[in-house]
């Protein structure tokens, strides 16, 4: 290839030859080998696109993300350019920008392996992240539960949510408030379990005239709210506060952990 | 209220296995109305316990949309109290072992709100 290109500099092997040395992690001598064919071929995607991909290599992201971008502007739906935009999305956690990349880059070419698979990276890294995200916020501490999304509630002591919600009749929000009240009741049923000598206090029902609440310790230093409406029997709403309080353990566990 | 009929209706309570006593108390003030057989246990401080109890109960109850209150259930490992609003602001309060037949108890007390109303 060198001696080709000798023989006619304005030959485009130079590309290929570009490429093995990059191949061959000779970095800088394809960086010379581009950089001379760019003076030559300066709007060629397929040129852009190598001297990008040589300067990730040599982790220089963010020229590499120009040259990138600059590719795009040639051609703008460069497959080449999407999956390097893509790779630099992904290295920066950015996974809903990096499976954009990758789609386009899919719908251009359905067949490219690389991209089939990048595109199984990008999601898997996605979910682990999105499903690490809830597991910070406790947003799926009841996932699966009858009333995960409305009705299942875990505090702490001293009132302050730690994940689930409490949605009123309108779906508002009101678990910061009944979460100040139970930690109140909870309070005062630690008290009464104490004075009365009946050992630790397990649960606290209350049947109202429009529904049920229980309230319960799954941990300590837990409290798990459960509510449902009064036409549950109370000894349903029991069970379904045991496997609450069991997925609560295993979320206060992994906490922990 | 007739006294007699609520010491007859307390009666009735502790007469079922398991119960240790029972008492009508004040929910406003957490005074003691009237009480039965409530060995062993200081009843102004359960009282004071109880009404306390049922009025942060009854704000979360109202905060979460279940309604006022009809029967409170606390379950310790030995033993339970039972709470069950009555008329006139009063609240018919069961302590039990942890053997009773709480639905027992309970219909005892929902006798006694409906004899005392």
């Amino acid at each position: 290839m060198t001696a080709e290109l000798a023989r006619d500099p304005a030959s485009l092997v130079f590309i290929q030859l570009a490429e093995h040395l990059r191949l061959q992690e000779q970095l800088d001598a394809a960086m010379r080998v581009v950089r001379t064919g760019l003076e030559r071929y300066p709007d060629r995607p397929d040129v852009v696109d190598l001297y990008a991909r040589i300067l990730a290599d040599a982790g220089n992201r963010d020229a590499a993300r120009e040259a990138w971008e600059h590719t795009l502007t040639l051609a703008p739906r460069h497959v080449g350019a999407l999956k390097g935009l893509a790779y630099l999305a992904y290295h920066e956690r950015d996974y809903d920008a990096a499976l954009d990349m990758l789609e386009i880059a899919l719908s251009e070419d359905p067949a490219d392996e690389q991209v089939v698979a990048a595109l199984h990276t990008a999601r898997a890294a996605a979910d682990r992240e999105d499903a690490e995200a809830r597991l910070r916020t406790g947003a799926d501490i009841f996932a699966g539960i009858e009333g995960a999304d409305h009705a299942l509630l875990l505090i702490d002591e001293r009132g302050l949510v730690l994940g689930g919600v409490l949605r009123d009749s309108r779906g508002l929000v009101v678990s910061e408030e009944v979460a100040a009240y139970v930690a109140g009741a909870a309070q005062e049923a630690e008290r009464a379990a104490r004075l009365l000598a009946l050992g630790a206090w397990q649960s606290l029902e209350c049947e109202g005239t429009d529904g049920h609440l229980h309230v319960s310790t799954p941990s300590p230093g837990a409290i798990l709210l459960v509510r449902r409406d009064r036409r549950v029997p109370a000894g349903r709403v029991g069970l379904l506060a045991r496997r609450a309080a069991a997925a609560a353990r295993g979320w206060l566990e992994a906490q922990a952990g | 209220m007739n006294p007699e009929r609520m010491y007859d209706a307390l009666d009735r309570i502790t007469r079922v296995r398991g119960v240790r006593g029972a008492m009508v108390v004040s929910a406003e003030d957490g005074l003691v109305v009237g009480e039965a057989v409530m060995e062993g246990v200081r009843g102004n401080a359960v009282a004071a316990l109880a009404a306390s109890l049922a009025a942060r109960l009854g704000r979360a109850a109202g905060a979460a949309e279940a309604g006022a209150q009809r029967f409170v259930h606390l379950q310790a490992e030995v033993g339970a109290m039972l709470l069950m609003p009555g008329a006139d602001g009063l609240v018919i309060v069961a302590v039990t072992d942890q053997h009773v037949n709480v639905g027992l108890v309970r219909l005892e007390m929902q006798r006694m709100v409906e004899d005392i109303a």
